[in-house]
């Protein structure tokens, strides 16, 4: 009886987790998911694909796009009313009229609908390098029987992340150096051999995982010449087992966010990482960048969630011997894994801690009549040790741009409502429109306790002068995180390019480096011609007890210039150099690749990096992994 | 750049407009009552005098310090905290617009009385009306005068601009009623000696930064520390510069805006007060009964005033690659701590480029042009050799850039002659000569003894020293040049040079040098002879052309009476029995040594009487090393090196290669 109750119990929480993702992340899925078993490899490869729950496919192009972020199907552009929409099926916003972005995007950016900046509409495959194989590699690996592909797509799909150099190279159609050969392994032991192999002939292996790196730590280094092979892991992507009394699962690397959490989810479990790439970031690619999700605050950060890990190097496979939830073994090797960029080995195995589906998820949000004031409630919050699953905090310019995205409102009641909401927070209480800002929260858990959680954190709030702005700005907030990444491709479709970039800061820097890199972008796009005042915007994602994770978002109208390219990079060094002036890390979450290696020795010191190549000369001398990120 | 040679400000090109002019014609009392609303600093924080208050007080670094001093001294924390309270609240300006106005009602009305004009360029204040917006801006004007310290403030009322604090020195809040006024102004009090009372040291210094942080106005202050005497711009003083640069440095603000303002008097309400303090006499206290007795002073008449708002200097730029501002990184910013030697070097360099722009925004009037010439003829000159040199010097002064006040609608003879009569008490013109007026003793006309004699011949002189020291900065560079090229062995460049950069270092103190700066000063040197044909010069020599003589010739003897009273405390040092010296017994002794000099009729130079070269040498010697000061028993010593101090008079003589001190001071 009781384990009856206690099964339904289960099924009904993870019913309802399934809802709560397809909330905050895309519409209902209708199809039905077969279950998930603890099967060998060889077994596994036997049977037919479509059994897996896999969203996304061997061929990842055919569902997303090649030249720009996420699906195909899923865009926003400007239809012929002139209006803005964003197509496809998959989120709640898709196949909805935005009616003021159109006008937000042109008044904050000077863009107009006359002057268009469109891309090469497909990929001119003979613009891409003919592959450099190495035959001997080429006869062996066929041996193994492991999937091969030299097509030029998929090559270029592998060779890129989403900087916007790539991606504003891709537009263009330039095609720069690409893998000479994608592989695919099926599993640990295909990856053990494939890296013998690449050891024994001298091939150079970039592991391959979501491909939503923004660090430039998927590109091939133009000074490489050897064969350049790129591991794509994604066919990897089982959940081994589930050990339901400590609570732990064995995750194969290439599992993507979405399918982990679904599949869980399904058992009644969840993992809660929940990086903003979710949808397609994988779970090696989360190790081995030391990601973070909005979650962490409950959760952890990937650091905070990984039990043990498996990784193949060219010296063999590194791992620990058993799954003690904490050890005094010398330094973790788990530490030299987390962040090594895929500059030692692949990651092919992870056992990661799990959660029962929180029985209850309330969202909310706060309007602070200043960034300062939010950002001192923030620190309250962090004091207190009081922080929901996830808080946020939004500056002006991003509470604005969050409006520009509202989608037509369908009752005049729901209009009517917001109205009266804004005058009662600008006129009844007199904030400013212009400084105003508001905090986003998630609160999990039981149901007793999200509620008294939550009147804790607006309790606190309010010393600060923060108002409670409702469950829908909340909710909003955090669907328009995954929908913002698809915003940039509209923005270049018209002259306007941007990207974000992130840091992490002791609690009382925060506001100072906000204000000072700001002002830094501002001064810079002055100096080097920008035409148009750029948009630089921030927003306090993760709170820790001694300090914070800052996130901007940076763009501008380039139009006038002829290397905007260049202009952006050179505006987002000054910018990484005033972050790092003011305190600032180097990365939070997004990692080093190639981009940010220049400032490496000053944020670990020359003993350091010593360190970390003495490291990499051991497990991998003759550099197979050859990304050159990092170091 | 200062090459505008051949610029001329007689139809005020420059853009300067007499603020006076409206006030002659429409009244005070509603200028005073206008409408106020001037456009704040962007990102300003509080805008009650109360909030910084409370701000310094709860500040994370005076909650260090208090607990430093706290186990120090063995008091309670609450107590060392409410004496910190003490200092803030005897500090602390409380400004009001009501104030303002009473200010901008008085000051119309004693402004007009004394002065003919006071003239502003005004796009120096659409400049500084925009760099208000931005950052914070920190105004620092030129200190000649106790005029000086309201006038920005009356000219930034006029023209709808943000009331400015002000660093005022603790005199003027001892002055009853006034003090008030002047805090209810916007004046904040410093004491004179701040020394080692560390806890006082604390307090300003966070008041400043918290004024500095918050934007909550323009800040005022002074950064040659004291009022000129000399009327020469002074050695910039860095305490108060360092508060107010380190919250960039720390990354509290974006950026700081600095503006260097310019004020010019035709003639000095202070003037007789001036010598006397120069001559050592001291200083009268600055009471309201002071004040009041001044007021006869308003019977007279001070001419032009200009004040000069320059392009706003942004210490980011400053900063770029000079600073490391990550070197706070892994300290809590609050921590006090001793500045680096980066951040050491970087406020001396501002402040030195900010009295450098200073000097460069002066206007110069006419007399001070006469006043140079005239003290090459202690005798006295006839009307007519003055007028021709005068004219001769403005060729000069506008072919070195200078900015003068010289219409071209009002013939010379007119300008000279107006010019001489506002001068009257110093000099006069009788049967066609010139002759500097000796004023009169105490004991009336007759001087009691030689040596009073000799303090009233050099009160005249040091006056007319003072007018001609207000043109120096236009020549000091060319004249030090032409010195150096008298004492260096060859003609080559290189010799000359060296002689050049030892002369910077001796003068160092005396006039504005940008620190490590010597090539461009000795180029600029160079181009300027070559520019008014002095010199011709090549790759490798500098030769005096046929011409060019007069021209150095008066150069040379512009530096002379510096030179001459250096040497004379050189003498001094040298032939006093004694190695050691107390700092309060120098000046007397020196003066002595120098009127002793000047009666045996060995010395003719009677501005080797004014105290301030005098002490200038001494900081010279300390800074090369030739003598050393150390503290004993709550007085300052100075040990002196005789030897070395000998060295640097033969240099200065041209006698051994000045190489060798350049290199000692290294």
């Amino acid at each position: 009886m009781a384990s009856d109750s206690d099964s339904t119990k289960r099924q009904r929480s993870a019913e309802q987790r399934l809802r709560i993702i397809a909330g905050h992340l895309q519409k209902p899925d209708t199809d039905g998911h077969t279950g998930i078993a603890a099967q060998g490899c060889k077994a596994e490869t036997a049977q037919p694909k479509s059994v897996k729950a896999n969203t996304l496919p061997q061929r990842r192009q055919e569902v997303l796009k090649w030249n720009g972020w996420g699906y195909s199907d899923s865009r926003f552009l400007l239809n012929k009313k002139g209006q803005a929409e964003f197509t496809g099926k998959r989120y709640p916003l898709s196949g909805m009229i935005l009616p003021s972005l159109k006008n937000w995007f042109e008044g904050t950016f000077g863009a107009s609908e006359q002057h268009r900046s469109p891309a090469v509409p497909v990929l001119n495959a003979s613009a891409v390098p003919v592959p450099n194989l190495n035959q001997a590699f080429m006869e062996e690996l066929k041996a193994l029987g492991v999937t091969l592909s030299q097509e030029p797509d998929d090559r270029v799909f592998r060779s890129h992340g989403h900087c916007l150099h790539e991606i504003f190279a891709l537009r263009e159609g330039r095609i720069g150096k690409v893998p000479d050969l994608v592989v695919w392994p099926s599993c640990h032991d295909d990856v053990v051999k494939i890296v013998e192999l690449a050891c024994k002939h001298d091939v150079c292996l970039i592991p391959f995982g979501g491909g939503t790196s923004v660090s430039g730590a998927l590109e091939c280094p133009p000074e490489e010449t050897r064969s350049i092979v790129s591991l794509d892991t994604s066919q990897m992507n089982r959940i081994l087992w589930i050990d339901e009394k400590n609570l732990m699962a064995h995750v194969e690397c290439g599992i993507i966010g979405q399918d982990l959490e679904k599949q869980l989810n399904e058992r009644g479990y969840c993992v809660g990482h929940e990086p903003d790439s979710m949808e397609f970031s994988s779970l090696g690619g989360w190790v081995a960048t030391r990601a973070s999700g909005i979650k962490k605050n409950g959760y952890g950060n990937i650091e905070d969630l990984v039990v043990h890990i498996r990784m193949v190097s060219p010296r063999g496979v590194i791992e620990k011997g058993c799954q003690g939830p904490r050890m005094s073994t010398g330094p973790d090797i788990h530490h030299f894994i987390l962040g090594s960029e895929g500059t030692l080995g692949v990651v092919t195995e992870v056992t990661i801690k799990i959660r029962p589906i929180p029985e209850y998820q309330k969202y909310g949000s706060i309007v602070f009549p200043t960034f300062q004031q939010g950002v001192a409630c923030l620190r309250e919050v962090a004091r207190q040790r009081c922080a929901p699953a996830s808080i946020r905090l939004v500056d002006n310019d991003q509470f604005q741009f969050g409006h520009a995205l509202k989608p037509q409102v369908s009752s005049i009641f729901t209009s009517f409502l917001e109205r009266l909401k804004k005058f009662y927070i600008t006129k009844f209480k007199g904030f400013d429109p212009q400084h105003l800002c508001v905090a986003t929260l998630l609160f999990e858990g039981d149901r007793e306790k999200v509620l008294q959680h939550e009147k804790q954190v607006y309790d606190i709030a309010a010393t600060f002068g923060g108002l409670p702005g409702g469950e829908d700005n909340g909710h909003r907030g955090y669907m328009l995180t995954f929908v913002i990444a698809y915003l940039r491709d509209l923005g270049m479709d018209y002259f306007v390019i941007g990207e974000s970039f992130e840091t992490s800061v002791p609690w009382d820097r925060v506001l100072d480096l906000c204000r000072n890199v700001k002002e830094r972008i501002l001064k810079e796009c002055n100096a080097k011609g920008v035409q148009f005042p750029p948009f630089s915007t921030c927003r306090v994602t993760q709170t820790y007890d001694t300090g914070a994770c800052v996130y901007f978002y940076f763009a501008f109208n380039y139009r006038g210039l002829s290397d905007p390219v260049h202009v952006y990079e050179q505006v987002e060094r000054a910018a990484r150099e005033e972050i790092l002036a003011n305190g600032g890390s180097l990365s939070h979450h997004h990692g080093v690749g190639k981009i940010r290696k220049q400032w490496m020795k000053e944020t670990i010191s020359d003993v350091g990096v010593g360190m970390l190549k003495s490291v990499k000369e051991y497990i991998d001398p003759n550099n197979i992994f050859g990304n050159r990120n990092l170091l | 750049m200062e090459s505008l040679c051949g610029l001329t400000l007689g139809a005020d090109p420059e853009g300067f407009w007499d603020i006076l002019e409206e006030r002659r014609r429409s009244s005070d009392l509603s200028h005073a009552l206008r409408t106020f609303n001037p456009q704040h600093y962007c990102r300003i924080t509080t805008s009650s005098s109360s909030t910084i208050n409370r701000t310094v007080l709860k500040s994370q670094y005076l909650r260090y310090i208090t607990q430093e001093i706290a186990e120090e001294t063995g008091e309670p924390v609450e107590l060392v905290r409410e004496e910190a309270a003490g200092i803030l609240e005897e500090m602390a300006q409380n400004l009001q617009l009501g104030f303002i106005r009473l200010l901008a009602f008085s000051l119309s009305k004693t402004f007009k009385r004394l002065f003919s004009s006071i003239r502003v360029n005004e796009e120096g204040l659409s400049r500084l009306q925009a760099a208000i917006k931005d950052h914070p801006v920190i105004l620092m004007p030129t200190h000649r005068s106790y005029v000086d310290f309201l006038v920005v403030s009356y000219i930034l009322f006029t023209y709808d601009l943000p009331i400015p604090v002000i660093a005022a020195g603790i005199p003027l809040m001892g002055m009853k009623l006034i003090g008030e006024i002047f805090r209810r102004s916007g004046a904040f009090f410093i004491r004179r000696t701040i020394g080692s009372d560390k806890l006082y040291w604390a307090v300003l210094s966070e008041y400043v930064k918290t004024l500095v942080r918050t934007g909550f106005a323009p800040l005022e202050f002074y950064v040659e520390g004291l009022r000129s005497r000399t009327l020469k711009s002074l050695s910039p003083k860095l305490g108060m510069m360092y508060m107010i640069l380190e919250p960039f440095i720390k990354g509290e603000v974006f950026d700081i805006s600095l503006v260097p303002i310019s004020i010019s008097y035709d003639r000095v309400l202070e003037e007789s007060l001036l010598t006397h303090e120069l001559l050592g006499v001291p200083k009268p206290k600055e009471t309201t009964m002071g004040l009041l007795k001044a007021r006869k002073v308003l019977e007279e008449n001070f001419g032009n005033m200009h004040v000069y708002f320059g392009v706003p200097v942004s210490v980011r730029d400053l900063a770029n690659g000079k600073v490391n501002r990550s070197q706070y990184n892994l300290v809590p910013r609050d921590l006090p701590l001793k500045p680096s030697e980066d951040v050491r070097v970087f406020v001396g360099d501002v402040a030195q480029r900010v009295v450098r722009l200073q000097e460069q925004g002066m206007v110069l009037s006419p007399w001070s042009l006469m006043a140079l010439v005239l003290i090459q003829y202690p005798e006295g000159l006839d009307w007519d050799l003055l007028t021709q040199k005068t004219l001769w010097l403005k060729g000069l002064a506008l072919c070195y850039g200078a900015r003068l006040d010289w219409p071209e609608q009002v013939s010379n003879l007119e300008m000279m002659s107006s010019h001489l009569a506002l001068h009257h008490t110093v000099a006069r013109c009788e049967k066609g000569r010139v002759l500097l007026v000796e004023e009169d003793g105490l004991h009336g006309a007759e001087p009691v003894s030689e040596e009073e004699g000799v303090l009233r011949r050099a009160a005249v002189v040091l006056i007319c020293a003072s007018y001609r020291n207000q043109a120096l900065h236009v020549f000091v560079r060319p004249a030090m040049a032409a010195v150096a090229m008298t004492t260096a062995s060859s003609v080559r460049k290189l010799d000359v040079f060296s002689q050049f950069r030892f002369l910077l270092d001796v003068f160092a103190n005396e006039f504005i040098f940008i620190r490590n700066n010597a090539e461009q000063d000795f180029d600029q040197a160079c181009a300027l002879l070559q520019r008014s044909g002095a010199v011709c010069a090549d790759e490798h020599s500098l030769n005096v052309t046929e011409e060019g003589q007069t021209t150095l010739h008066f150069l040379q003897t512009m530096l002379e009476p510096f030179i001459q009273t250096y040497k004379m405390v050189f003498r001094f040092l040298c032939e006093s029995n004694a190695q050691v010296f107390t700092e309060r017994n120098f000046t007397p002794a020196v003066r002595s040594f120098a009127v002793k000099l000047i009666l045996s009729g060995e010395l003719q130079c009677y501005e080797c009487l004014s105290s301030d070269t005098q002490k200038n040498a001494i900081s010279a010697l300390l800074n090369i090393g030739a003598v050393t000061k150390s503290r004993v028993s709550e007085q300052t010593e100075f040990s002196v090196n005789k030897a070395a101090v000998m060295r640097i008079a033969d240099t200065l003589d041209g006698h051994t290669p000045s190489l060798m001190i350049s290199h000692s001071r290294l």
